[in-house]
């Protein structure tokens, strides 16, 4: 009989432990969208880390205030780099230093890998890989298709892009080019506010109906995940839940705030 | 290490209140690992057990709510940053469950709790007592949404939030401090936030 609060499944054995703030070194940046833009970082020791993982940053001001936040990993475990594509917040004091200010060969404070439940390894994975992305939640997702892609995984994976505009599609063509080499991985992008004259895919928020179709393209369990602003992942979330095979895994990462 | 450039926004009047690392946000964000558990109050029980699983006590959602409320009034704080001042919750204090049980002294000193959806976290029991913590049901005067942990969470705001475990149906005591959910993926087995205890090791 299992015990509550014991854990039944194996125990991890992988040290989990973030380790020491480290100095990273911007060495590239570039604009993904009009609010969104890329950096690239050096880390010397960087130990590695697992595609959805992320990293805490810390911002010291002359007069010793301090800054610290969390921030996905874009790049995947392959890359030597970390990149992290961070969105434009309004008065986001983090936010608009690392798009406004910070610039080639300026350095922060980097702490991580940190997470360990929503990560994803092209090398464990047995199960169909289904994505759900809301905005700014392509962020980890990204880092996840990327390692397989560089993996060379053929395990079937499934996106599901929502965002308002095309406009805000971060990787746009990274994905089109994605989709269109890989016979084994789809895209479907969901624009739920503005679309263009010729669009002919969904353009309304993701729904039950939407949900059981994409379910309906895997005949097994699959491994799931949904990341983006807190609405988003709880309707989408619990749909996948309440329609998905038994044996499927769900996990969720949550951005930003849940009010207006 | 100076941030070339970095200036930062004072958004708080009360800075002293916020711990190292954290930012002060009037929104309540939602972070979990996993979706919101369904939960059928009809089926809810919240549960003492000893090390062994033994039940030491069982109560169901009526009966929990019979043991009578009280009201915290706190600021939290999450390992991911945010701080959220004077946040005003409504439940029954830990040690009025302990009392109810006719636990006069605690068989263990940690206990971990145990919810739907299978979180865990480990806490030491003295955390728990003098008003410390309770199993919440209400939150700013509205029932608790399944999003925050309803129908009831744990609540024990002087550690980082993520110890506050969503959708809690019981504490099982232990001898030693094992690690939940969180804690055996890298997290602070206690979570001071004042002393910025967000990861093993820290």
């Amino acid at each position: 009989m299992a015990i509550p609060g014991v854990s039944s499944g194996t125990r991890v054995t992988r040290d989990f432990r973030p380790g020491a703030w480290q100095i990273a070194r911007v060495v590239a940046t570039w604009n993904e969208t009009n609010r969104a833009r890329s950096i690239a970082f050096e880390v010397d020791d960087w130990p590695g880390h697992l595609a959805g993982q992320h990293v805490d940053i810390r911002l010291t001001a002359a007069d010793g205030y301090t800054a610290e936040r969390s921030y996905s990993i874009a790049s995947p475990p392959e890359d030597p780099r970390i990149v992290l594509t961070v969105g434009r917040l309004e008065d986001g004091e983090v936010s608009e230093f690392l798009n406004d200010e910070l610039r080639e060969q300026d350095a922060i404070e980097m702490r991580g890998p940190i997470g360990g439940a929503f990560t994803w390894s092209a090398l464990q994975a047995a199960k169909p890989l289904l994505l759900f992305a809301g905005g700014s939640g392509v962020v980890p997702l990204m880092a996840m298709l990327r390692h397989r892609r560089l993996a060379g995984s053929s395990i079937k994976a499934q996106l599901v892009y929502s965002a308002r505009s095309l406009a805000e599609i971060i990787y746009r063509r990274e994905l089109d080019v994605m989709a269109a080499h890989d016979p084994n991985f789809d895209l479907i992008t969901v624009l739920t506010r503005i679309q263009p004259a010729d669009w002919t895919g969904p353009s309304k928020r993701i729904d039950r109906s939407f949900v059981a179709q994409v379910l309906s393209r895997f005949d097994r369990p699959v491994d799931a995940y949904v990341c983006g602003p807190a609405s988003f992942v709880e309707t989408v979330s619990s749909l996948v839940l309440e329609l998905s095979e038994t044996g499927s895994a769900i996990r969720t990462e949550r951005f930003g705030p849940t009010g207006p | 290490m100076i941030t070339r450039g970095f200036h930062g926004k004072r958004k708080t009047t009360n800075p002293e209140r916020l711990p190292p690392g954290q930012y002060f946000t009037n929104d309540f964000p939602v972070l979990s690992a996993g979706p919101a558990p369904r939960v059928n109050i009809a089926d809810w029980t919240f549960e003492l057990l000893a090390e062994d699983g033994a039940a030491i006590r069982q109560w169901s959602w009526k009966e929990f709510q019979a043991l009578g409320a009280s009201d915290i009034t706190a600021d939290i704080h999450c390992v991911t940053h945010w701080s959220k001042f004077d946040t005003h919750w409504r439940g029954i204090s830990v040690e009025r469950i302990f009392e109810a049980a006719g636990i006069a002294a605690p068989p263990a000193p940690f206990v971990m709790a145990f919810c739907d959806g299978g979180y865990t976290t480990d806490i030491p029991v003295q955390d728990l007592l003098n008003g410390k913590a309770m199993i919440a049901w209400q939150y700013d005067g509205e029932p608790l949404t399944a999003e925050h942990g309803g129908p009831a969470r744990l609540l024990i705001p002087h550690l980082y939030f993520w110890k506050s475990a969503k959708w809690i149906r019981g504490l099982r005591f232990m001898e030693t401090d094992e690690p939940g959910f969180w804690e055996a993926l890298g997290y602070h087995s206690y979570g001071d936030p004042w002393r910025e205890q967000r990861y093993q090791g820290d």
